[in-house]
């Protein structure tokens, strides 16, 4: 099997720190991929390299065996990828169901003569899209928030709105950063049934994430990553027992010991 | 989070446009009833016509989160540009006035096709400059803009019919004056303003456009391209500005260096945030106050500078949104 999303030796310096250093990994299609580690590790950086916002300075990413060098933010929702943010990215000037419809931007007319005068074959698309919209809120479980206005809207049910707006890019790979932060154990338990679903719906979903437990019990692959680099990578049961794992987020076992001791 | 999943798609409607369409319709055709004299007619018209083009700059301004400084010029370039293709090749003045607009927004795209890549407010800083030059060309060319002294501008036809404010017209039987039938003119071109606003940021154009001003990094995300969407919208608002230049042009007959002075492009920009930035409504209300405020100071002209930064700095420090989308926001607390 090919691998849809592949990094090689990717590295990004911020003026002499390297906050993502020769780091080399694959994500299967069809696969929940998690990245764990301690904070400041590079996880979101790493986000960042993939989605476009920075530009590495070393190594390359492919997805679908193109390269994503040099590529603009906007360009890779039409390769199919999208993202969600640690720090909330919702437009709390729309309404959450424009939010939504926001993702499917790249499926829509957007002729500035269309536009102006509102021609019927563009009202018929946009009421099409506003009914998916509505059933992606549904599916991420925040439909009861369908009509109201985004700065309306509670922490947890924004999380999951931007998964909405995400998934209505229809993408083939979702990068989602830190989904649970800041949910409750209900919340997050929630969460994990939507990436679920999500997975099962064929979605390639890459998962920078905090939460332990949710990472354990969902994921198909996890990459550690330490000071930005490649600490360990394996399947949940792997990771749980290799003991570089361990030390990383425990500490070494010579310091344990000398505090027990 | 247990909520019935339903089995038929819900049933989401896009906001309703026609009640607000109908109120603006009503009103405009109100009007005219209330008017006493010429003098009341003038100043409805000249209200309709700087009406819209800020219903133009709102979507740059409150939309798309750019600010323009020079869209007196766009305004005098359609007015003086018409006027010139009517006088120096013969052209009649719909098609002129057509023109006119082409020529701005191509001189919209070369000034905003560089700037517009840039993060900020570089924008500002370009048309604040284009307004200057615009000025200057106008006030020093006088071979062909008559400079300083003005231009004399030949009135609008429409299939042969000279549509002049000092005319007297037949239609269906009733006599009606130039000045009336202006007033239609310029109270159809706010309406049509309206409506194509409206429509626009209804659409999946407006939806990225407003996403620019809440997220630009979600809209990148979401694949929208943003330099060519603010781009897209800087055209779009200064061709509004450019058509009602042409019109304004038309009904005066008359039009001097002032329509393209600093201050027309402040007042422009002042009438947006005195209205409500993102609220067409409310930045006509906003031409209306800002238009009416001079009709209290005749013989303070020099006052009326003042008082816009005044009206300028209040609103941003009492109420930044502008407004009506402040007065909205009360009422809708206020009711139960």
């Amino acid at each position: 099997m090919t691998a849809l999303l592949s990094v090689d030796n990717l590295g990004k310096e911020f003026g002499g720190v390297h906050a993502v250093e020769d780091l080399s990994f694959q994500v299967e299609k069809g696969r929940i991929h998690s990245i764990i580690g301690p904070n400041g590790a590079g996880k979101t950086t790493l986000f960042n390299l993939i989605t476009g916002l920075y530009q590495p300075t070393s190594g390359s990413v492919h997805l679908n065996g193109r390269s994503l060098a040099g590529h603009q933010p906007h360009e890779l929702a039409p390769l199919g990828m999208c993202r969600t943010f640690q720090n909330l990215q919702i437009c709390m000037n729309m309404t959450a169901l424009e939010n939504v419809m926001l993702g499917r931007h790249r499926h829509l007319k957007q002729g500035t003569f269309t536009s102006l005068f509102k021609l019927p074959a563009l009202r018929r698309a946009d009421q099409q899209c506003r009914e998916e919209c509505a059933e992606l809120m549904e599916f991420v479980g925040c439909g009861q928030y369908i009509r109201h206005h985004a700065s309306a809207m509670p922490y947890g049910a924004l999380k999951r709105l931007e998964i909405a707006r995400a998934l209505a890019a229809s993408p083939d790979i979702l990068l989602l950063d830190e989904p649970a932060a800041g949910l409750n154990r209900t919340e997050t338990d929630a969460l994990r049934e939507v990436i679920r679903k999500i997975a099962d719906r064929g979605i390639t979903v890459v998962l920078v994430e905090h939460d332990m437990k949710l990472v354990m019990s969902i994921s198909d692959q996890v990459l550690v990553l330490c000071y930005g680099r490649k600490l360990a990578e394996g399947t949940p049961e792997e990771i749980r027992a290799n003991p570089d794992v361990i030390d990383a987020y425990l500490g070494n076992r010579h310091s344990r010991e000398e505090a027990t001791a | 989070m247990s909520e019935a999943i339903p089995q038929s798609p819900p049933r989401v409607r896009a906001t309703a446009k026609w009640p607000g369409l109908t109120v603006l319709a009503v009103v405009l055709l109100v009007l005219p009833f209330l008017a006493g004299n010429d003098y009341h007619y003038d100043l409805m018209i000249k209200i309709a016509l700087t009406a819209g083009v800020a219903v133009g700059l709102n979507l740059l301004v409150g939309y798309a989160g750019q600010i323009s400084l020079g869209h007196a010029a766009f305004y005098a370039a359609g007015a003086y540009g018409s006027a010139l293709l009517v006088s120096h090749y013969e052209i009649t003045p719909v098609p002129a006035m057509l023109l006119a607009a082409v020529g701005v927004a191509v001189l919209a795209w070369l000034v905003g096709r560089p700037i517009l890549h840039l993060k900020g407010h570089y924008l500002s800083m370009a048309t604040l400059g284009l307004g200057v030059i615009a000025a200057i060309v106008i006030n020093n060319e006088d071979q062909l803009t008559g400079g300083p002294d003005g231009l004399t501008v030949a009135p609008l036809s429409v299939f042969g019919h000279e549509l002049s404010v000092f005319g007297s017209y037949q239609l269906f039987g009733l006599t009606i004056s130039g000045t009336q039938v202006w007033y239609g003119i310029a109270a159809g071109f706010l309406f049509l303003s309206v409506v194509f606003a409206l429509n626009l940021i209804d659409s999946p154009l407006g939806r990225a456009l407003r996403a620019l001003h809440g997220s630009e990094i979600a809209a990148q995300v979401a694949g929208v391209d943003t330099a060519k969407f603010k781009l897209r919208v800087f055209v779009i608002s200064a061709v509004y500005a450019s058509l009602a230049g042409s019109l304004y042009g038309y009904y005066g007959g008359f039009i001097t260096p002032n329509i393209a002075s600093f201050t027309h492009s402040i007042e422009l920009i002042t009438i947006v945030v005195l209205g409500g930035m993102a609220s067409t409504y409310g930045v006509i209300l906003g031409a209306v106050i800002l238009l009416l405020i001079p009709q209290f100071l005749t013989g303070f002209q020099e006052l009326e500078m003042v008082l816009f930064g005044a009206i300028l700095m209040a609103v941003m420090i009492f109420m930044p949104r502008g407004l009506v989308p402040t007065l909205a926001r009360r009422f809708q607390k206020e009711a139960p």
